[in-house]
């Protein structure tokens, strides 16, 4: 994922060596910060303590989905937030050199979204290496890695666009608690208000909205346990359970790693330090 | 060699800066007076690029600095409170500049030798007193022989040995031709470096004078209390204006 997420930048700035020069500086940064180890430390115990509860490793996958779909989006857009504003000074030292601002953006967001994906891999990914190493398993971890990512991006264009730091972060939260839990009970509220049409379709634009639903979906698709999900299961098992489908959920998932980001960098390029 | 024209900037219902229009040559050191909120470092700051003006332009040796970055090679800038990353040491904090500007040419080590940075390189820089930090960033405005250096209260916090030492360095500096731009509220400081004085007030130029011209004025020979005459008794806006058309 590093190494994609790299050659990406190859793409989006030609100067991308300057970019790993400023990037192994702010890793350091952060992986200095205790924060991320006690993350890192709380999700291998819930993995392994999951795991262990039932038995059963489909019902370790599916207690794990839930705390991967609700504390890794929150833990990852109040970690950047809070990195950012503390980064503030890092930031105005490194705009007075000949350095574009774009270039200290994206070198903010690699670092972050390589710590953050680094702590979903070794939190995550080696309990499910140990007790489900299957399809399920790997569709999981990469979930829960890219939906990190997601949610670095959208705190890297939430903290550019706010100048104060409690306001950033409460902003941060705010958008957690939308795209987590709000987006569910407006779904709902919609599918009972429009009951009578048919909604099916249109429920796969909905759910392209929010990168939450969407890693839930393409994940309990894997699980084969769709059909507890009525007439709609039974429509996305057909469409995001084929290649297309999942080729559909991977570009709308990179889509919310980029786009707010992209955002982020532009509106970055013209803020006053 | 450095030219700014009309040059405006907002902060919501402040004028930081309205209409400033000046030019500036190679071996100039052109101190920026003022009282607080005058708009001095919101001039630097679009210098650097670090505030982005509402109109106007700056053009640095015949380019516009506008959405540029590469010009801060040219730039060597001590802010007014150095803010640096907590956790990095004072040497990492070198390291990482001349890596990051990667250039090939030999630094301008004088001032890390003069202020034996070595000595406290392995600190973090959340450590350091106010006084070491302005030492960090002197050292490191001088680091890359920039052509211009911007110095946003030089002396503040530094004691009186390394405070006249910054001072030699920047006077040899402007032999060496180089612009210099300096604010200062200890116009002492001042004295001996200056060759010309930009006075703003509420975002405009009141006056913009060579320290001769300002001296044969006000029939004062010393550098201080000629400006002091001149704050006091106010300022003639024709005479200022006549005056700064004739630098251009």
């Amino acid at each position: 994922m590093a190494s994609v997420l790299l050659r990406l930048t190859h793409l989006l700035t030609p100067k991308t060596d300057i970019v790993i020069r400023i990037v192994k500086y702010v890793l350091y940064d952060i992986l200095q910060n205790r924060m991320l180890l006690g993350y890192t430390l709380f999700l291998l115990a819930v993995s392994f303590g999951l795991f262990n509860l039932g038995g059963d490793s489909t019902k370790g996958l599916v207690g794990l989905l839930n705390i991967v779909l609700i504390v890794t989006p929150l833990v990852s857009i109040i970690f950047s937030t809070i990195h950012l504003y503390n980064s503030a000074e890092f930031i105005e030292l490194l705009a007075a050199q000949p350095v574009r601002r774009s270039v200290i953006l994206w070198s903010e967001f690699f670092g972050l979204a390589t710590a953050m994906k680094l702590a979903v891999l070794v939190g995550i990914g080696i309990p499910v290496a140990i007790f489900s190493p299957d399809l399920t398993g790997l569709t999981l971890v990469l979930v829960a890695a890219g939906l990190s990512v997601a949610f670095v991006s959208i705190a890297m264009l939430a903290s550019v666009l706010t100048r104060d730091k409690a306001r950033g972060i409460g902003l941060a939260l705010l958008l957690w608690f939308y795209f987590a839990l709000l987006y569910d009970a407006l779904v709902l509220f919609l599918m009972f208000a429009f009951a009578d049409y048919p909604l099916e379709k249109a429920m796969l634009g909905v759910i392209a909205l929010n990168p939450i639903d969407l890693s839930r979906v393409v994940v309990l698709l894997q699980m084969d346990i769709s059909a507890l999900m009525g007439y709609t299961g039974a429509l996305f098992r057909e469409f995001l359970g084929t290649g297309t489908g999942i080729v559909f959920a991977c570009i709308i998932l990179l889509a919310w790693i980029f786009i707010p980001v992209f955002f982020a960098v532009r509106f970055f390029g013209k803020k006053d330090l | 060699m450095l030219t700014a024209t009309s040059l405006s900037k907002s902060f919501g219902k402040l004028k930081a800066l309205d209409d400033i229009s000046v030019t500036m040559n190679a071996g100039q050191a052109v101190s920026l007076i003022g009282p607080n909120g005058s708009g001095k470092t919101t001039f630097l700051k679009c210098l650097l690029g670090l505030v982005v003006p509402d109109s106007g332009d700056i053009v640095l040796q015949g380019q516009s600095v506008l959405g540029q970055w590469d010009y801060r090679r040219k730039i060597g800038y001590m802010p007014q409170i150095g803010r640096y990353p907590d956790n990095m040491r004072v040497g990492q904090l070198f390291d990482m500049v001349r890596e990051i500007r990667g250039e090939a040419r030999p630094t301008d080590d004088d001032l890390i030798r003069a202020y034996e940075v070595e000595k406290f390189a392995h600190k973090p820089m959340r450590t350091l007193s106010g006084g070491t930090r302005q030492k960090v960033s002197a050292c490191l405005a001088f680091l890359f022989n920039p052509d211009v250096l911007i110095l946003d209260e030089p002396t503040a916090g530094l004691d009186p040995i390394s405070s006249e030492m910054l001072k030699e360095k920047v006077l040899a500096e402007k032999e060496k031709g180089k612009l210099i731009l300096v604010t200062s509220h200890i116009l002492s400081d001042l004295d001996d470096l200056t060759t010309d004085v930009l006075y703003i007030m509420d975002g405009r130029i009141q006056f913009y004078q060579s320290i001769e011209q300002l001296k044969n004025r006000t029939g004062e020979d010393k550098f201080t209390r000629a400006l002091a005459q001149v704050m006091k008794n106010g300022v003639g806006t024709a005479t200022a204006n006549s005056s700064a058309n004739s630098k251009n």
